[in-house]
């Protein structure tokens, strides 16, 4: 009897524990997924192929949003021409040169540490830096190469993770071969970690799109009458855009559909940004050989 | 011998790219006290890090940061309370419950999750959440520590889940056999041996989400209320550190003393997050998992 009473315990405490496991899974994604959804349907309206390509007008409270498009987009182009070579360099020297030791060690903690540094100190330094030091004042190229910054340490992962995935017996059959390791690197190794490498840096571009603290004092203009001409201009940028016209400002309540779409819009770009990596990253594992 | 020559250089120059990151890092530290460090001259450190009232603007200003940390540790604590079980128990779900299409479906979309900017869940926080709470309890305004917390905690519960989710599945399947053979039920096996196995790692993702927290701008700028006191309830505004820096700077003349004052707050925000990072790099080397589990 007392067994079968302690069965039942285990039993109801089996139940009970799934049933908060799952509880805490449909949350969650109820919660986000509610959020996008709401986004979505009161966004939807305000968008129109006049929205996507006319600039802002009668002070922001009608027009489109085309220059903050445009600005998200030089931005973050900017950031990963700067992040890519940088983070596959230094992938490469962590994975393929360095031994194990105390520098590395190091490089590695460095590496984590630059990960974990708030978006506003990035925002910060590149003001100090770029902006003041430098004297590049705000514009694109501050901008670009403070969020290039931010970006680096994601690009760094990833690549490490994708040469990594390259089996030890390619390198070695290419050095038996008498093939030189800088050949080896860039002809064998480099070539089959690049879906790997490319997915990393997709979700760097999606990453780098939707920060807005860092491009605060160092690229983004509340409102610019033209386009930038040259990477000395400031820009507006998408994520900039919302805050201010959520936050700042005499219309706030007229533009609110103004906002949902600028949001839709941003939501949009980082999340498809986002989706496509993931597809070929799971592609590629289908598909890989080895 | 050229050939060698040459290999030895490019060896050279991919370690001084690979240093490039910790330049950086000194390049982020000397800047931060290059612009930081002349508000001491004004306030000593203590009566800065601990001082009770921050009015820059006033005259004579006033730069005590005390309530700033107070309102970034509070939206952290709260938002770690909830984002910790939601984040943490569905991390489990996925790896150890969920069949596998709902599996192959929901690592990638919590992935997803975790890429929604910032700003956005701000916005949210901002013309949704606040309104409703305002309304439901009476409150004079619905940016608050509960709106801040709530919308903090929605931005780590993907980062928690899907680390925690890496974790879990590290687990060596002979650690879950060995539990079974042994009579445990599967809730037992995963709440007595795959957690505990797997702890480290936890650990890691609600110490690097609450890294997340403490350093958010967005989130905190747009529903945190921005109130610089030490708050009363949990329905009053705060102003913590990275909305106050986001929010001042526009403002604050160039290398005035409010100037240098932001940039020491964000030198105080840059240490302790640097002080989290350093925390989780050690948990996830100290008490790495045995076996064939890695973090």
């Amino acid at each position: 009897m007392a067994l079968q009473s302690s069965m039942r315990w285990r039993y109801l405490k089996e139940g009970f524990f799934f049933g908060l496991v799952r509880l805490s899974a449909f949350v969650i994604t109820a919660a986000l997924g509610g959020l996008l959804f709401y986004i979505f349907f009161n966004g939807l309206g305000a968008i129109s192929w006049g929205f996507l390509t006319l600039p802002p007008t009668d002070s922001m409270t009608k027009g489109g949003i085309m220059p903050a498009i445009l600005g998200t987009v030089y931005l973050t182009l900017g950031a990963i021409a700067i992040a890519l070579p940088l983070g596959i360099t230094s992938a490469i020297y962590l994975t393929e040169y360095a031994r194990q030791g105390p520098l590395v060690r190091v490089i590695r903690i460095g590496v984590n540490c630059l990960a974990g540094v708030p978006s506003i100190v990035f925002g910060l330094f590149g003001l100090g830096l770029f902006v003041v030091f430098l004297q590049f004042g705000s514009c694109i190229l501050s901008g670009a190469l403070t969020l290039g910054i931010l970006i680096l340490p994601t690009i760094i992962g990833a690549s490490e993770e994708a040469l990594k995935g390259v089996p030890q017996t390619f390198r070695e059959a290419s050095l038996a071969l008498g093939v030189s390791k800088w050949q080896t690197i860039y002809r064998i190794v480099l070539p089959s970690a690049m879906p790997g490498i490319l997915t990393g840096s997709i979700l760097g571009i999606g990453r780098a799109a939707g920060e807005t603290a860092p491009i605060m004092f160092t690229a983004a203009a509340f409102f610019t009458a033209k386009l930038p001409s040259s990477i000395f201009d400031e820009v507006m940028a998408l994520p900039f855009h919302i805050y201010v016209l959520a936050t700042a400002g005499t219309h706030i309540e007229a533009t609110r559909p103004i906002q949902f779409g600028t949001v839709l819009v941003l939501v949009g770009l980082v999340l498809v940004v986002d989706l496509v990596a993931i597809i070929i990253r799971s592609t590629i594992r289908k598909r890989k050989r080895w | 011998m050229t050939r060698r020559l040459k290999e030895i250089i490019i060896k050279r120059i991919f370690f001084l790219f690979a240093c490039v990151s910790i330049l950086i890092l000194g390049l982020i530290v000397t800047f931060l006290f290059r612009e930081g460090i002349p508000i001491f001259r004004i306030v000593s450190v203590p009566d800065f890090l601990l001082g009770g009232e921050w009015y820059p603007t006033f005259d004579p200003p006033a730069f005590g940061i005390w309530p700033l940390i107070v309102g970034s540790f509070i939206v952290t604590f709260f938002s770690t309370l909830i984002a910790v079980p939601l984040g943490v128990l569905s991390a489990v779900y996925i790896s150890e419950v969920a069949p596998r299409p709902l599996k192959e479906v929901l690592k990638p979309l919590i992935e997803l999750l975790a890429g929604i900017p910032s700003v956005v869940l701000g916005f949210f926080g901002m013309v949704v959440l606040a309104p409703w709470l305002q309304d439901t309890f009476d409150l004079p305004t619905g940016l608050n520590i509960v709106n801040a917390s709530l919308m903090l905690a929605l931005m780590a519960i993907p980062t928690i889940s899907s680390i925690a989710e890496d974790a879990l599945y590290t687990v060596p399947r002979e650690f879950k056999e060995a539990s079974y053979a042994l009579g445990a039920t599967k809730s037992e096996t995963i709440l007595k041996v795959i957690i505990p196995s797997a702890l480290s790692g936890i650990s890691t993702a609600v110490i690097l989400g609450m890294a997340r927290a403490i350093g958010e701008t967005m989130v905190v700028l747009m529903v945190a209320g921005g109130a610089a006191a030490i708050p009363e309830s949990l329905f009053d505004s705060v102003r913590p550190m990275p909305a106050s820096i986001a929010a001042e700077m526009g403002e604050a003349p160039f290398r005035s003393e409010h100037y240098h004052a932001l940039f020491a707050t964000g030198i105080v925000l840059f240490l302790l997050t640097l002080a989290f990072n350093l925390i989780a790099d050690y948990v996830s080397h100290k008490f790495k998992e045995v076996g064939s589990g890695t973090l």
